[in-house]
């Protein structure tokens, strides 16, 4: 699933640009961060952090499930699972075995726009893990043996995180509607028509086309100097040749949202209906200078938590809800997504919600946000990036998510200055300019009460 | 996506690795001036303080017909004290990024608290206000009560609570083990504010509170936080006694119908007390039969080679009173049966035969490295340095966890699988699995 990162996790941080030599920036009594680039096209960024002797060791590839060729969904993410199978050189299990033996947690993920394997562990082993990983960059090797049964595993996997929750089969309705025309539309997961058609050669063939150093980002968080990594890095993935060919994102572009868009889901799982809307908005990368950030304060006070407006709204004063909350994700390579949602209270009917959510969004717009609100939601956003830093694995996995999204490492520093600077106009602005329904999918989950077959797949 | 997902969320305490990085971490006994007591990591690496802290009487002290109450308290103490109803609280709280959590299981009531150091005396008097002068007022009692049953309509529908309940209350019928903390739409509706008030009246004082503090403060200045927000609580609690028990049902399987693709299933039996001698072989034993990393027995026959689930594990789980055994997972309606098969024959073989010595050395290896990792931020530590204090195991187990490891042969490890699994299962399933009915061999 596309991993949201709601708190933007980074501290302020001065950057000093320079081009061939790292970019290292100094923070108040705190780390450095610096960015290389290997002569075969690697980004490597280092989060020193020196408070235990373990390190978070993350790659992230330029590819997800947008790159899908059509007709192939779920792929990207079945590929995630392959790449445990082993390569010519270590064996199918050997690189888990040794990262078990060691004590470290190792796990990987899959979005829209990323994929990304990690290992966490003691300091002194992350050349051995880094050369792992190098060598199966390259070096896989699949036979229909493993293929076959890991096919199931993931149709299990669609099972239990979409099949058997009503909620996440919303979502997925929403996001085909709301992308008219841009991959984002097709589930991560992949839809189960098209995963149980997938094959190794399909696999192998997307490896051959996506995965090599030049489309790749290491991040490293933990007791390491930058310099030291460094060295291991060339060491390592440094030897790996730079894979030819790889395709420029140039996915599907969306036109210009024209519709009000509304679906409904029956299902008969269904106890607390709900209603799940999204609007077509921009990301950090396509957004112009500002807007991003005045699309995450303005998430946060309509809807983050008690104070904001939709929940003390809806919830409290007016009591027409269960709960109620929006958010936004900056990390996506192309268009992305502004959310609000709500449980409507026993004795409010969905379109009355729905009524109730859209009133609240056009009093923001009318009337703009307080000071109060605005000065909140920014000490919070900033306060969230300070405890970010807390937590190594949290800074490696949201330097990878933003740097394979558009961002630059000076990006990622200078956020909480930039949303410093988001003014109340602004924010009413991005109000009025992106919660525009012509912009939105409107999703309603309700109880399917028709007498139910006998069997289901 | 992830790659593995424990199948089971709900786990009361499962065993965490805690990290020898501790050799590094300095453990304080810090004393208030008032004399609670509580123990102090400092770390000025960054600039904020992380409190962690429990009061014994969890919701074993709820009431059968009102189970749920110390979950309503938990879930209402943010929503006004003292003199600031629930919005001004609120807006306390975020004005200075404040972050306050409570959080009720069988045997506890915890806390949690984050905040920047240059807040920290406003969240220990906001926490202080939320101990000793809750509001409950009716407006958001009510509200809250709201989001709780609609969140246990839900869950009369979803399959994993079903399992896990039903697990539960198969397991210990008539104790309150058996019963979820959440409590049911039957008991919710019926507590009262009287109920709550009683409830924090017996369950927060200052005898039995736990507490660990991680941040960038020394002892004398946590000394005084610590009575800024619990000096004026009770000097004593007031508990119910909670009986000893032990799993009913094993040998058991119970079916629930409801209408999803997936079967899943929860299953378990009777484990080992957390301070047993054998506590260390079974967390070791358990780690190689269906433990967390992609290593496990079950992992492998289940997932790796026959593709029948996504994820598979199980878990030591202990409470003040009682000690299981339990795992899940969940798998398609017309291949359960065989995933169930296979998970009870590793698990027979495991009690018959017990783990190889090479599979007892890697997972030593294991559990001694994957220490460190658990403890990468201080609000983790913290809640490390509660758990150890709660179970007893003193302020040097840090150092002593590995030794601990260590000493663990493969004739402990054989005796002991046979303990921990030589008993049989009880096994629940929600979904529609095809060829499997309960079955009633009980004990």
């Amino acid at each position: 699933m596309p991993v949201r990162n709601r708190a933007f996790a980074v501290a302020a941080l001065l950057i000093a640009a320079a081009a061939a030599q790292p970019t290292l920036a100094a923070e108040s009594g705190g780390a450095k961060v610096a960015d290389y680039k290997l002569d075969n096209g690697l980004e490597l960024v280092v989060i020193p952090d020196h408070r235990t002797p373990v390190v978070t060791h993350m790659i992230w590839y330029k590819v997800g499930s947008a790159d899908e060729t059509p007709g192939k969904s779920g792929l990207a993410h079945f590929l995630e699972h392959l790449m445990f199978k082993g390569t010519a050189k270590n064996p199918a299990g050997l690189f888990s075995q040794v990262v078990a033996r060691i004590g470290g947690h190792e796990n990987a993920f899959t979005s829209t726009d990323y994929t990304a394997y990690f290992q966490r562990v003691p300091r002194d082993d992350l050349k051995q893990v880094m050369g792992f990983e190098a060598d199966r960059m390259t070096g896989l090797q699949l036979t229909d043996a493993v293929v076959l049964p890991e096919r199931e595993v993931i149709l299990e996997e669609q099972n239990q995180r979409v099949g058997n929750n009503p909620r996440a089969r919303l979502g997925e309705q929403i996001d085909a509607a709301l992308f008219l025309n841009h991959p984002y539309g097709r589930p991560v997961i992949g839809w189960r028509h098209e995963m149980e058609g997938l094959t190794r050669d399909d696999a192998i063939g997307f490896y051959r086309r996506f995965y090599g150093p030049n489309n790749a980002v290491v991040v490293i968080a933990g007791d390491v100097e930058p310099a030291a990594a460094l060295k291991l890095a060339e060491e390592t993935y440094g030897k790996v040749a730079r894979r030819n060919g790889i395709p420029p994102r140039a996915r599907p572009q969306e036109p210009p949202p024209v519709a009000v868009r509304s679906l409904t889901l029956a299902d008969p799982r269904v106890e607390m209906p709900m209603m799940q809307r999204a609007y077509l908005v921009p990301s950090f990368r396509t957004a112009k200078p500002g807007q991003s950030e005045a699309l995450e304060v303005l998430a946060h006070i309509l809807g983050s938590g008690s104070n904001s407006r939709l929940y003390r709204t809806l919830v409290v004063d007016k009591n027409v809800a269960v709960s109620a909350g929006a958010w936004y994700d900056s990390t996506a390579f192309d268009m992305s997504k502004f959310g609000v949602y709500g449980v409507p209270g026993p004795n409010t009917t969905l379109p009355e919600f729905e009524a109730a959510t859209d009133a609240v969004i056009a009093d923001l717009v009318a009337k703009g946000v307080t000071p109060e609100e605005l000065e909140r939601a920014k000490t919070k956003l900033i306060a969230d990036a300070v405890y970010a830093h807390d937590n190594q694995a949290t800074m490696a996995r949201w330097y990878g998510s933003a740097l394979t999204t558009g961002w630059t490492v000076e990006d990622v520093q200078r956020w909480p200055d930039r949303i410093r600077k988001v003014t109340a106009a602004e924010v009413q602005d991005a109000a009025r300019h992106w919660l525009d329904k012509r912009r939105s999918v409107t999703g309603f989950l309700i109880k399917d009460k028709r007498p139910q077959a006998e069997k289901r797949s | 996506m992830s790659r593995l997902v424990a199948p089971i969320a709900l786990i009361a305490l499962v065993f965490f690795a805690v990290a020898p990085a501790a050799s590094a971490m300095q453990i304080e006994k810090i004393v208030s001036p008032s004399g609670i007591h509580a123990w102090l990591v400092r770390e000025h690496a960054t600039p904020l303080v992380a409190l962690n802290y429990a009061f014994h009487g969890g919701s074993s002290q709820d009431a059968p017909d009102k189970s749920g109450t110390a979950n309503l308290v938990a879930d209402t103490l943010d929503e006004g004290a003292g003199d600031l109803d629930s919005k001004a609280y609120h807006e306390r709280l975020e004005n200075h990024a404040i972050e306050l959590g409570f959080n009720v299981g069988r045997d506890y009531f915890r806390g949690t608290l984050r905040t920047l150091n240059e807040h920290r005396e406003e969240a220990f008097d906001l926490l202080r206000l939320a101990l000793t002068k809750p509001r409950f007022d009716a407006e958001a009692i009510e509200r809250v009560r709201g989001q709780e049953l609609a969140s246990l309509r839900r869950e009369t529908t979803n399959p994993n609570d079903l399992a896990y309940r039903s697990w539960w209350a198969t397991a210990f019928p008539n104790h309150p083990y058996g019963r979820e903390t959440k409590g049911t739409l039957e008991t919710v509706p019926n507590i009262t504010v009287a109920d709550m008030r009683d409830y924090v009246r017996r369950v927060f004082a200052r005898n039995e509170l736990t507490i660990s503090i991680v941040g960038d403060i020394d002892a004398k200045a946590a000394g005084e936080l610590i009575d800024r927000a619990f000096g004026s609580l009770p000097a004593k609690n007031d508990l119910k006694p909670v009986p000893q028990v032990s799993a009913r049902g094993i040998g058991r399987r119970i079916v629930i119908n409801v209408d999803v693709p997936q079967a899943v299933v929860t299953f378990g039996g009777n484990g080992i007390e957390r301070n047993d001698p054998d506590f260390m072989a079974a967390y070791i034993v358990n780690h190689i039969l269906g433990g967390g990393s992609f290593s496990s027995r079950l992992y492998r026959e289940v997932r790796e080679k026959r593709g029948l689930a996504y994820g598979v594990s199980d878990s030591l789980v202990w409470f003040r009173r009682a000690a299981v055994v339990l795992g899940g997972t969940a798998t398609r309606a017309d291949r359960t049966a065989d995933a169930l098969a296979i998970i009870e024959s590793e698990t027979k073989r495991m009690a018959e035969e017990g783990p190889t010595a090479d599979e007892l050395a890697a997972a030593k290896s294991y559990l001694k490295g994957s220490y460190a990792l658990s403890l990468d931020s201080s609000a983790k530590i913290a809640g490390q340095l509660t758990q150890i204090q709660l179970d007893k195991l003193g302020i040097d187990y840090i150092q002593r966890r590995g030794a601990m490891i260590d000493a663990v042969t493969v004739a402990d490890a054989k005796r002991v699988a046979k303990r921990l699994y030589g008993g049989g299962m009880l096994v629940t399933v929600a979904g529609r699995p095809k060829g499997l009915a309960s079955s009633d061999k009980a004990d």
